[in-house]
């Protein structure tokens, strides 16, 4: 492999793990209040956060661009306010993983939370625990392996992310080509082994996080 | 111990709950068939469930006043709720289930420690075990420890012994006198079966479909009125 490969997939391994982190507390949070509680308008959420899931991704990925393109509502704030552009940027990189990934996240954790019994955290609270401490002590650790489950989801989920993220970072070598849009681009040149050398990293990096997901989830059996 | 529940109406499947009723006597029986509405008042009480109409107090102090739209939250109602099957954290070891609403009682120190609440419910051996490793028995005994070690002013207990078969429950029984002795906290036990009212309880409250049928002394209610002992 060449250093230009290696970067590749050391970028590509550090964006989707920074989208995963990023996605992680509003997405958990989402998944709770769908699981947990009423709202009016609830439906909605639900159908939006599912959107991506099938939506064309380079459909997803039009609508980010125009939403942070410089002279989009949100880019162009971003830019005259803060001076951050995110389009063509390895932000837009993290921005499209983190979408396309977000619905997988949520519904694993939303099924997760459900799965933990009512009770034990009605019982927590008469015991004087507060919403927080029953959320983090109770509700959380008893939904742990779906939410590590959801969680290993959204970053193979985000190692894979193509569709959105060739509309709204492009592949610009050296800051923002990932593995997929490098694999892409190989085989688009007709140099097969590099792609089939990226193509055997990508089933390694993304074996290994889920390996490493059962094996974390193995050490801590729940009920013991 | 004085509840005060005034006014309460809450609707349940098929029937509504309605009760006016002080309780004033220290280990009292919600007794009745099953669906009659006795869990959905304990939840009540210990803040679980709103009603559209409510009046809780306890010793004077306001637990819920729908009309008010006040209701404390169940964290702050220093109750403590022993439900059928225990509701033991299971990923938590017997002595973390213990500790985790383990307060001191307000002012001097008093009998509730770790220590001899397991002395008491004779659970010392069991306190590195896992939830998982336990029996019935075991289980309730931790569960009534847990609640009791949260200083509770008032103990909720829904069928603790229902899902124990008769040797066991008898052999519960003096767990729960042992701990109406040692530590006098106030008990509202809600059961179905005759045997554990005489047993335990000095008054005896029967509710059918929502509604208070009668009250009284357990031996006078219970031979009274057989057709309500749906002890199955």
């Amino acid at each position: 492999m060449s250093a230009e490969e290696w970067r590749v997939v050391a970028f590509t391994v550090r964006i989707a793990a920074l989208a995963t982190l990023v996605i992680l507390p509003p997405g958990l949070a989402l998944a709770w209040l769908l699981a947990r509680r009423t709202w009016p308008g609830k439906s909605l959420v639900e159908t939006a956060v599912a959107l991506p899931l099938v939506v064309p991704p380079v459909a997803t990925g039009l609508i980010l661009l125009e939403l942070f393109g410089r002279r989009g509502p949100l880019g162009g704030f971003l830019h005259e306010r803060l001076g951050i552009d995110v389009v063509f940027t390895w932000r837009a990189v993290v921005l499209a993983m983190a979408v396309m990934s977000f619905p997988l996240l949520v519904r694993s954790a939303r099924t997760a939370f459900e799965g933990v019994p009512r009770r034990l955290e009605q019982i927590a609270r008469t015991l004087g625990a507060a919403g927080p401490r029953v959320f983090f002590t109770i509700t959380l650790p008893l939904a742990a392996r779906g939410v590590v489950g959801g969680t290993l989801l959204a970053f193979a989920r985000a190692l894979g992310e193509f569709g959105a993220t060739i509309l709204v970072a492009g592949n610009i070598p050296g800051r923002t080509s990932t593995l997929s849009l490098s694999i892409y681009q190989q085989v688009q040149l007709g140099r097969d082994d590099h792609a089939f050398r990226l193509l055997a990293v990508s089933v390694a990096v993304a074996f290994a996080a889920v390996w490493t997901g059962e094996w974390l989830l193995r050490r801590r059996p729940e009920g013991a | 111990m004085r509840l005060a529940l005034r006014a309460i109406r809450l609707p349940l499947a098929g029937f509504e709950l309605a009760m006016d009723a002080e309780l004033s006597v220290d280990v009292t029986a919600l007794f009745g068939p099953s669906g009659a509405g006795k869990t959905a008042l304990l939840d009540l009480v210990a803040g679980l469930r709103r009603a559209p109409s409510a009046w809780i107090a306890l010793d004077g102090r306001v637990l819920t006043d729908t009309a008010a739209r006040y209701v404390l939250p169940a964290r702050r109602r220093r109750i403590g709720y022993v439900p059928q099957d225990g509701a033991l954290f299971p990923h938590l070891s017997v002595r973390r289930n213990l500790l985790y609403g383990h307060r001191p009682p307000p002012g001097e120190p008093g009998p509730v420690t770790l220590r001899h609440v397991a002395e008491v419910l004779e659970i010392e051996p069991l306190l590195d075990r896992g939830i998982g490793a336990l029996s019935g028995g075991e289980r309730q005994r931790v569960a009534l420890a847990r609640a009791l070690l949260s200083s509770p002013r008032l103990l909720l207990l829904d069928e603790p012994l229902a899902a124990l078969d008769r040797p066991l429950k008898a052999r519960i029984i003096p767990y729960l006198k042992r701990v109406r002795a040692e530590f006098g906290v106030p008990m509202l036990y809600v059961t179905h079966d005759p045997e554990e009212v005489l047993a335990l309880c000095e008054e005896v409250l029967v509710l059918e479909r929502g509604k208070l049928v009668a009250r009284g002394a357990p031996r006078e209610i219970l031979t009274a009125a057989p057709t309500t002992g749906a002890g199955a």
